[in-house]
């Protein structure tokens, strides 16, 4: 492996000791109290809540198509913003090429945005 | 390699490292239960009232008090639930709240980690919160934890997309990703553009990026959960949320990661938009201060802010808070990324 190679994933150990660390401070915290307190476990105690009702069926339920449709925007744009990242960072050494790239691109994404708002993809009624 | 060897070149630094991590999270876990406490006094001096003042010296110790009692309470895990994922959970709520702490500067070089793609790593962390609110939702096996589970998804994927294109409009007029050079990029701007480069305060992204602050903060409000968007455990409809099924410390895993949550908005507006370490007017009274003073002072000035608006601010309905999301802040956002970059373009102010 290249020094330099090496040089760059050392910067990333502290990173990793450190999720580590937090990682094992949350179990701790998650652990003392299944030691530490009382536990008297009973059937009713242990139902779902549904204020006071017997559950009458699966929760694992049908629901709205639109948490998909959000879902699937989400990862356009969110993939866009990606793109975006690398662009913005280096955008001086790009000139004028990059710069008007990247508007055409975006331009593309707006005549997209535009049609899902005319079709109605972003209401919520 | 001799024992004395493998001491000096790999446990030592091993060992610092796990020092200077149990130091910051030790600190931030300290901060957090006086953020809440905060948080709760603010409330209290909105409505009127006295908020917690029995634990200690004004209620100092009331965080402590509470962490003793869930500490102390009866976990509950629900027959129907899956348990692993049940307990995994939290357990991940909280650990990418903190790990997001690991490349936060709070002064020049006082740093865990200084990755040169330090926003990407925090957007990337902050986008991964959501699994702990799906894994919540979904194990607990019951209806107004799965029905939470969706809409909180929903609402913290529409605005994940709009704190994407704040940063980018930040990141156009920095060029790095890195957070420290973030900071030092704010040396210079609008106060070195019309002669008073002492006018520090001029020189921060708050001033010529205005706009994105507001949307940044809005947004950092939905990411989070907070009031006035905490649908996600609106009291009236949803009982408490995808906590429902939750109890004891497992719940109390919930309220710590989404507090270090709010925690790491405030640091990123304040490195984002005021300059982290920097003081606000570059004069000799100023400059003495040490920066983590500034950079502790400017995050909670932003956490204030959170705080009077989970006072004051009235619940939003959930179409409303979808509508706001992507009716509005997305393009106007998407403009402003267009936007900035046309103007640095055209005067030539992109950062080589």
């Amino acid at each position: 492996m290249s020094q330099s190679l090496t040089q760059l994933l050392l910067t990333y150990l502290p990173l990793i000791v450190f999720i580590g660390v937090a990682a094992v401070i949350g179990l701790a915290l998650l652990v003392v109290a299944f030691v530490v307190a009382y536990r008297q476990p009973d059937p009713e105690k242990l139902s779902a809540y549904e204020c006071g009702f017997n559950a009458f069926d699966d929760a694992r339920m049908k629901f709205d198509i639109r948490y998909y449709l959000v879902a699937i925007l989400f990862i356009i744009f969110d993939l866009e913003v990606s793109f975006l990242f690398p662009w913005a960072t280096a955008l001086g050494r790009l000139g004028q090429f990059g710069f008007w790239s990247m508007m055409v691109f975006l331009a593309v994404l707006t005549v997209g945005f535009i049609y899902e708002w005319k079709k109605g993809a972003l209401e919520w009624d | 390699m001799s024992l004395a060897d493998v001491w000096w070149s790999y446990l030592l630094p091993l060992l610092i490292m796990i020092g200077e991590s149990l130091l910051l999270l030790v600190v931030l876990l300290i901060g957090v239960a006086y953020i809440l406490l905060a948080d709760r006094k603010i409330w209290a001096a909105v409505q009127i009232r006295r908020g917690p003042n029995v634990v200690g010296p004004w209620g100092l110790l009331q965080s402590f008090a509470d962490l003793l009692k869930f500490v102390l309470k009866e976990p509950v895990i629900p027959a129907g639930a899956n348990k692993g994922v049940f307990l995994l959970a939290p357990l991940v709520t909280c650990t990418l709240a903190l790990a997001a702490w690991a490349v936060i500067p709070v002064d020049a070089g006082w740093v865990i980690s200084n990755i040169n793609v330090g926003i990407l790593y925090i957007f990337a962390i902050s986008s991964l919160a959501v699994y702990g609110v799906i894994m919540a939702g979904w194990a607990s096996n019951s209806k107004y934890p799965f029905l939470a589970a969706l809409r909180s998804a929903a609402q913290m994927a529409s605005y994940e997309v709009s704190i994407g294109f704040v940063i980018i409009t930040v990141l156009l007029c920095v060029g790095s990703l890195n957070l420290t050079a973030i900071v030092e990029a704010q040396n210079r701007g609008l106060a070195t553009l019309i002669g008073l480069p002492w006018l520090s305060i001029l020189n921060w992204y708050w001033l010529p990026l205005l706009p994105m602050l507001v949307i940044f903060f809005v947004s950092a409000l939905a990411e989070t959960n907070r009031p006035p968007f905490d649908l996600i455990e609106a009291e009236s409809e949803l009982v408490a949320g995808f906590m429902v099924e939750y109890g004891s410390t497992p719940y109390m895993m919930f309220m710590l990661g989404e507090y270090v949550a709010v925690c790491t908005m405030c640091a990123m507006a304040t490195i984002l938009f005021f300059g982290g370490w920097l003081p606000p007017i570059a004069v000799p009274p100023f400059t003495w201060v040490p920066g983590i003073i500034w950079f502790v002072l400017k995050a909670l000035l932003v956490f204030f802010m959170f705080a009077m608006v989970k006072a004051f601010v009235p619940r939003y309905r959930y179409d409303q808070l979808m509508r706001l999301g992507w009716k509005v802040f997305l393009p106007i956002s998407l403009a402003m990324v267009a936007i900035v970059a046309g103007v640095l373009q055209v005067t030539g102010w992109v950062p080589k």
